[in-house]
């Protein structure tokens, strides 16, 4: 199996953001690159017989696009205009993604609660009721269990449906629908009938928006057999993830975060999907391997450009598929640094993390030199104050410190 | 191309058919007007009710909607509801049902299958009545209930008796059982196993159906759906959620309730506020209509007024049939709750023998072909389980298969490639 690694370019663009760069109006990238790039690594596509194929139009021809974060790197200025691609944020980007595949198949439509007239309340869905009709972007009643249902129900019989929860945490009370129905109804019906739907929506902990809207789903949904859950953190993989999982038959679940939406990245102009099984080398290294996701891989980055200033070089996955894990990407990198620290925004206990860590070691245990660390969420309910909020989640100083004390 | 929303204009009316008050619709109910001798069979069976909002006993029966409804029937002496090739068709498919149900409890207790099996013995009318008026590509969505809804749809005996037994020449190789009978060929859409879990599932059918004709311009897509469940599913949220939404864009859906009063051991009057379920059809904006659920050519009047409504485009109907299960609520259950006075009752209203004796009596055809029929009914079973008995069981190879429509989804190995491309991939463990 081909795979494909971000150059370090990635990494680049991404190590001056400060982790609390998210609020709503600011978020723009600057491309100061504040540690060495590796020479000759820009990327390459390791084939599944061993060779290394320098040329990175050989299997997937989907992945024409090579690192479209890397080129950033390339300049130390600004973006400039002399650069393909358009700049654009986030939200705009699965906008974009979610477009483009309604109009290259009209049996894909949106479903959702305030996602036509009102255009999203993460404004993910602006514009397409009015260009494609009310029916094609559903506004729905406030009845998660049953229109998740639906969509489930209209993915069996011919379309392909993408239904949005407002926030990650209504999808609790579509529980029911998605591990009965989702996961098992290929099963159970003897392959009978797919059910290519995607189930999105921001989860992840906000800004003070109190326990209930600051739930991360990924555990509780990882254990149900027959879906695929991919968490996307770029404008590059946003777009890409979705479209991918459109396009894909089998039921996925998109997971954004609500504190990403304003992110700011150039993507190419071309077409182009993100590999739903595969993660995402963010800044390749020697000494330790932190694997991450979401939002955290900002949490990690920045801890990331101290660690370098203390002589550290600290490789950096986003893993992406939360399930299934990709193990090659992954064992790779365990193969070489030999230390694990996995940094989410999970809760400790059953997330996705705990998962990750037996996988791990159920593969690799012989090439650990160390016990995987493993640095989650507490397990509470998120509070509403700020600095216990704060608190609640992983901050980079704690990355910095494990690391330190992973490495001795 | 916008469609537009249209608030429920039913607000005022409690019924779309000129009923203004609710004493006189419910009068209007009560009156059955024909003089066939099948009516009068029920008509002595209707309780005497003082009132209709006497809620300790079953108020009276409704006659087919084509009574309320102002279409002229033609007045002949004879007055036939049916034709004799339709009588027959009607028979065969409930003897067939019965006789299945029959035999499964016959396989159930030799240990040739295990695990939930629920009968359907006398509630065959509802499956008949309805689904023999559908097209191919109409959706019935069922519950646990479902072998009599498969067979009836279409789905060939030897098929459902194999997936009963666990064989992988089953309609769903053997991976779903009892509770989930399955055809992409005839659009069964299941088969659950949690009560209410289909409903959303036959909405989003039926959803499809509008997109395709008016999104898809597919003009002619007029499908219908069919979503079929029971009187304890009536107090479940997703029933009414799905009765909001199907009214609120108009989908072609008829939801028909079974209503045999038994939720398991817990009654319908001792779990609902107001046991008469088809009232709240009118409270969503749509018909709420009540039948005799074990006559076969009443469900059937009614079915084919609701069906016809769904194709046109008017809308989702509510049809709540009262039937009765013979047998308890599946093969586990002892059944000594219910009053056995009652089930006596309903006995006498046994379906089969009302539709055998409407058939004789109007002479549509001889007693001779009907036992034909009964004894072709044996032969097909008698194939079924044989066929059943010689399949083979699913392989230890079938264990990964169908999980995911596109086997990536298992991801990609330690080695680099997708798990799903080593040869040994379905002989070996699916944790990812």
């Amino acid at each position: 199996m081909a795979a494909i690694f971000q150059g370090v370019g990635a990494a680049a663009a991404l190590s001056s953001l400060p982790s609390n760069s998210f609020d709503s109006n600011k978020s723009v990238f600057s491309p100061r690159r504040s540690f060495s790039v590796r020479k000759g690594a820009s990327f390459a596509v390791v084939r599944s017989d061993g060779t290394v194929n320098l040329n990175p139009k050989g299997r997937r021809t989907q992945q024409l696009i090579p690192n479209a974060v890397a080129t950033k790197a390339d300049s130390a200025a600004a973006s400039s205009s002399s650069k393909p691609g358009h700049e654009l944020l986030l939200f705009e980007a699965l906008l974009e993604g979610l477009e483009e595949e309604m109009e290259r198949d009209p049996r894909v439509c949106v479903m959702g609660e305030d996602v036509g007239h009102y255009g999203g309340s993460y404004k993910v869905t602006k514009g397409l009721a009015k260009k494609f009709g009310d029916l094609r972007v559903l506004d729905t009643p406030i009845a998660e269990n049953s229109f998740t249902g639906m969509g489930i129900g209209a993915a069996m019989t011919g379309l392909r449906p993408v239904v949005e929860g407002m926030n990650m945490g209504f999808l609790l009370l579509a529980f029911n629908q998605i591990s009965n129905n989702c996961g098992m109804l290929h099963y159970t019906s003897g392959g009978q009938f797919t059910i290519p739907i995607v189930i999105r929506g921001p989860g992840g902990v906000g800004r003070q928006l109190g326990a209930e809207h600051s739930q991360r789903l990924e555990s509780y949904f990882q254990s149900i057999p027959g879906i695929q859950m991919v968490a996307c953190s770029t404008p590059y993989n946003a777009k890409g993830l979705m479209k991918a999982a459109i396009r894909s038959e089998n039921p996925v679940i998109l997971f954004e975060h609500v504190l990403l939406y304003n992110l700011k990245e150039r993507i190419p102009d071309e077409d182009y999907i993100c590999n739903l099984e595969e993660a995402e080398m963010v800044r390749p290294g020697e000494h330790v391997t932190i694997l991450t996701y979401s939002r955290m891989r900002y949490h990690v980055m920045q801890a990331a450009k101290t660690l370098v200033n203390k002589g550290y070089d600290p490789e950096v996955i986003d893993i992406r598929s939360l399930k299934p894990f990709d193990l090659y990407t992954i064992g790779n990198s365990v193969k070489k640094t030999h230390r694990v620290l996995i940094v989410e925004e999970c809760m400790r206990t059953g997330g996705i993390g705990a998962s990750l860590t037996a996988a791990i070691t159920e593969n690799f245990n012989d090439y650990l030199d160390a016990p995987i660390v493993c640095l989650s969420s507490q397990d509470v309910p998120t509070p509403y104050a700020g600095t216990l909020e704060e608190v609640t989640v992983v901050q980079p100083a704690q990355i910095v410190t494990a690391v330190e004390q992973l490495c001795q | 191309m916008a469609f537009s929303t249209t608030t429920a204009n039913f607000t005022s009316q409690p019924f779309s058919f000129n009923a203004p008050s609710p004493t006189s619709h419910v009068k209007l109910l009560i009156t059955p007007t024909s003089a066939s001798p099948f009516f009068g069979s029920t008509r002595k069976l209707r309780l005497p009710s003082s009132s209709i909002f006497n809620l300790h006993r079953r108020s009276g029966t409704v006659v087919g909607v084509s009574q309320v409804v102002k279409e002229k029937k033609p007045k002949s002496t004879l007055n036939l509801l049916i034709t004799k090739e339709e009588g027959l068709e009607l028979y065969e498919d409930m003897v067939l049902g019965r006789a299945f149900e029959d035999m499964c409890a016959q396989m159930y207790y030799r240990g040739k299958m295990f695990g939930f099996v629920h009968l359907y013995n006398g509630q065959e009318a509802v499956s008949t009545g309805f689904i023999k008026l559908l097209k191919q590509q109409d959706s019935v969505v069922s519950t646990y209930r479902d072998h009599v809804h498969a067979l009836s749809k279409g789905v060939p005996a030897r098929a459902v008796m194999s997936e009963l037994f666990g064989k992988t020449t089953g309609c769903c190789r053997g991976q779903g059982g009892s509770m989930h009978m399955f055809s992409r060929e005839h659009n069964l859409l299941g088969g659950f196993a949690f009560i209410g879990e289909g409903i959303p599932v036959a909405t989003g059918a039926a959803f499809t159906s509008k997109y395709k004709r008016e999104v898809l311009k597919e003009a002619d897509c007029d499908h219908v759906t069919l979503a079929f469940f029971g009187d304890g599913t009536c107090n479940n949220g997703q029933f009414f959620e799905c009765l909001n939404m199907a009214a609120l864009w108009k989908l072609p859906i008829v939801f028909v309730v079974e209503n045999n009063l038994w939720a398991i051991g817990m009654s319908h009057l001792r779990a609902t506020s107001d046991p008469q379920i088809y009232k709240k059809g009118p409270a969503f904006g749509m018909p709420g209509i009540h039948v005799d659920g074990m006559d076969v050519l009443k469900v059937r009047d009614v079915a084919k007024e609701a069906i016809a409504r769904a194709r046109r485009g008017d809308g989702p109907t509510l049809v709540e049939c009262e039937t009765y299960r013979f047998r308890g609520h599946s093969l586990a259950d002892p059944d000594e709750l219910r009053d056995p006075a009652e089930k006596a009752r309903y006995a006498a209203r046994d379906p089969i023998a009302a539709l055998k004796k409407y058939i004789i009596e109007n002479n549509l055809t001889s007693e001779a072909e009907l036992k034909a029929i009964d004894k072709k009914i044996d032969e097909v079973l008698e194939d079924a389980v044989e066929f059943a008995d010689e399949s083979p069981l699913p392989p230890r190879s079938q264990l990964l298969e169908n999980v995911f429509a596109d086997p990536k989804g298992f991801g990609i190995g330690p080695d680099g490639r997708y798990r799903c491309e080593d040869p040994k991939f379905t002989q070996g463990t699916a944790h990812v």
